[in-house]
């Protein structure tokens, strides 16, 4: 594993980003510290992809009931920060079981269209009990994780690198093996005498725990929870994009591809109105011409691993 | 009396849903394709229309063709520049071409919604009504372009429905949504037929689009929720089926506007919402749903 050219790339690239507070200004550890929470996102929407292989069209579903939870805990009854991470995640965890029960049930674009409404719905939900829940304004946090940008830099960049760790490891180990072959052909899977149902509720699972959590922490980072930053569609397709656009299947492909999506979103914007056009060109293109996505250009290996 | 309005509004309303839906099923039924610009295609016609009318100063009749000759020529855009090369493409394994079109066609539709916004702004639109006027059913007061709308669409949805069962063309379109390799064995085309139903679709969508805009407006910001629309109600009417989604439009259509009108215009979308969990945990098929 040391050998492997993917470790030959991350860990280099960890160590420099590590070591960025030093010499870097607040904004752009902002920016990153956004990216790394996006990060989580990509990398856990992936690992539902690549082992489920069910495209979750609704991301923010999970993610935006990971972080309302925590924020509705903290601002009604200042719950302390860490049971708050702890409750979102849970109930994100419930979240993903409610949506894989159908989606153990149907196929192909169903599932998706699952997703898409339970995104729509907890957004009208929110909206619509604005009162509890401050609907497009949101809710301003009592609490935050920290005020100065460098902690807040580690904080976010250590959350990533576990969960990533997580998640990479997840997806090479014996079971993360079994997962894939269920996501990629559950026939023959399920033919092999492996119990494709279980598996990929699991997958959910894992899925959403890491949504929910890094969805919690996101809020405490910026300090309000609000409809347009944890679960408008926006931020789902963002997920989406920046995850095949790293390279699916690869996990840590996610991050490098929310990485990319967040910094080029934020080195554009001086084009105002075209930035996201150009930003979707750019995904476009990369997905028409590299399908394997950044990771799998770098590693040759076209995505099909 | 309101019942009426009711009655008509929703009539109208569903008629020009059904449209929209229409072209999106037939899509999918016969290329397999699920469009998520399919929105974005339908505000360029309107926001197209509506500049043409006004910067060139023709009617309204020559900005609504020119929206649809807009609609087509996207169509035909996303078709040979997305589409096609996802789905000929050997670097991308079968299982997975169809998200590599989601998620192309989602990106494309992305970038037509910001290009409309930045030459355009987000400012909504109406399409100058084709028909101006009011017409008094019944004691309810109903613009000319209202009845319009609803003449148009059906007009389009009945030549559709001629078009494929009655001429060659059009039923080598229903066979290919049925089987599309036992039509190439009998020495179709596939290519020809896919031209063939983008097209189509294009004219449609259009269509669809210049009415909306005249009816209600458009404004590039609501290219996802169309597109979503469209989605919604083709799921509830069965992926593939067209008389399934026009079915699910009225329904649609009708529940949004009894919404609107007796409880709140803000949440006339939610019963929708909660109709489609219905159907997908419980009939995920649809109404008519095959494939």
């Amino acid at each position: 594993m040391i050998r492997s050219r993917t470790f030959l790339l991350v860990v280099p690239a960890l160590l420099v980003l590590a070591l960025l507070p030093l010499g870097v200004g607040g904004y752009i550890l902002g920016l990153l510290t956004l990216a790394y929470y996006y990060a989580v996102f990509a990398m856990s929407w992936d690992l539902l992809f690549g082992f489920a292989g069910e495209v979750n069209f609704g991301p923010s579903f999970l993610i935006g009931i990971g972080a309302y939870v925590a924020a509705l805990l903290n601002h009604y009854f200042n719950t302390p920060i860490p049971l708050c991470l702890l409750a979102g995640s849970l109930a994100a965890v419930l979240a993903g079981v409610v949506l894989a029960v159908p989606a153990l049930r149907l196929t192909g674009p169903y599932f998706g269209l699952v997703t898409l409404v339970a995104v729509l719905m907890l957004q009208n939900l929110l909206v619509l009990f604005a009162g509890i829940t401050g609907g497009e304004i949101g809710l301003d946090l009592p609490d935050v994780l920290a005020i100065d940008d460098t902690t807040n830099y580690y904080y976010a960049f250590a959350f990533m690198v576990v969960s990533g760790g997580i998640l990479f490891a997840l997806s090479r180990s014996p079971v993360g093996l079994i997962l894939q072959a269920s996501g990629q052909n559950a026939t023959q899977a399920a033919a092999l005498g492996f119990n494709v149902a279980k598996h990929k509720l699991a997958a959910f699972c894992i899925s959403a725990f890491f949504s929910g959590l890094a969805g919690a922490m996101l809020i405490f980072y910026l300090g309000t929870a609000s409809v347009g930053t944890v679960v408008d569609i926006a931020v789902g397709v963002n997920v989406i994009i920046a995850a095949v656009l790293g390279g699916r299947r690869t996990i840590i492909g996610a991050a490098v591809g929310a990485i990319f999506l967040i910094g080029a979103g934020e080195l554009l914007r001086p084009l105002g109105q075209l930035a996201t056009f150009v930003v979707s060109a750019v995904a476009l293109v990369v997905i028409l011409f590299f399908p394997g996505g950044f990771l799998g250009r770098l590693l040759h290996t076209g995505g099909a691993e | 009396m309101q019942a009426l309005q009711i009655l008509i509004d929703g009539f109208a309303i569903s008629s020009l849903y059904a449209l929209g839906a229409t072209g999106f099923t037939l899509m999918f039924g016969v290329s397999g394709v699920l469009n998520l610009s399919h929105g974005a295609i339908m505000v360029v016609a309107a926001v197209i229309a509506w500049w043409v009318a006004g910067t060139f100063g023709t009617g309204p009749y020559i900005g609504g063709l020119a929206g649809v000759a807009a609609a087509v020529a996207c169509g035909f855009f996303t078709y040979r520049v997305i589409v096609k090369p996802i789905q000929t493409s050997g670097a991308i394994p079968k299982e997975e071409k169809e998200i590599f079109v989601l998620t192309g066609t989602l990106l494309w539709g992305i970038m037509l919604q910001e290009a409309l916004a930045f030459l355009f702004t987000n400012n909504p639109k109406t399409v100058r009504p084709l028909v101006e006027g009011v017409i008094p059913i019944l004691g309810v007061r109903t613009p000319y372009n209202e009845i319009l709308t609803a003449v148009v669409s059906w007009a389009a949805i009945g030549l559709l429905y001629l078009l494929v069962n009655k001429t060659r063309t059009g039923k080598s379109l229903l066979a290919a949504s049925m089987n599309p390799r036992g039509l190439t064995l009998l020495g179709f085309e596939m290519s020809r037929i896919y031209v063939l139903v983008w097209a189509i679709y294009g004219v449609l969508t259009g269509i669809a689009g210049v009415l909306l805009g005249s009816f209600l407006g458009v404004s590039s910001d609501n290219a996802g929720t169309l597109t979503a629309s469209a989605f919604s109600i083709v799921v509830l009417g069965g992926l593939g089926s067209v008389s399934g989604s026009l079915i699910a439009a009225y329904v649609v259509g009708y529940l949004e506007t009894v919404t609107a009108y007796l409880v709140a215009p803000s949440i006339r979308t939610v019963p929708v919402l909660l109709l489609l969990v219905a159907v997908v945990y419980l009939r995920p098929q649809g109404l008519l749903g095959r494939r």
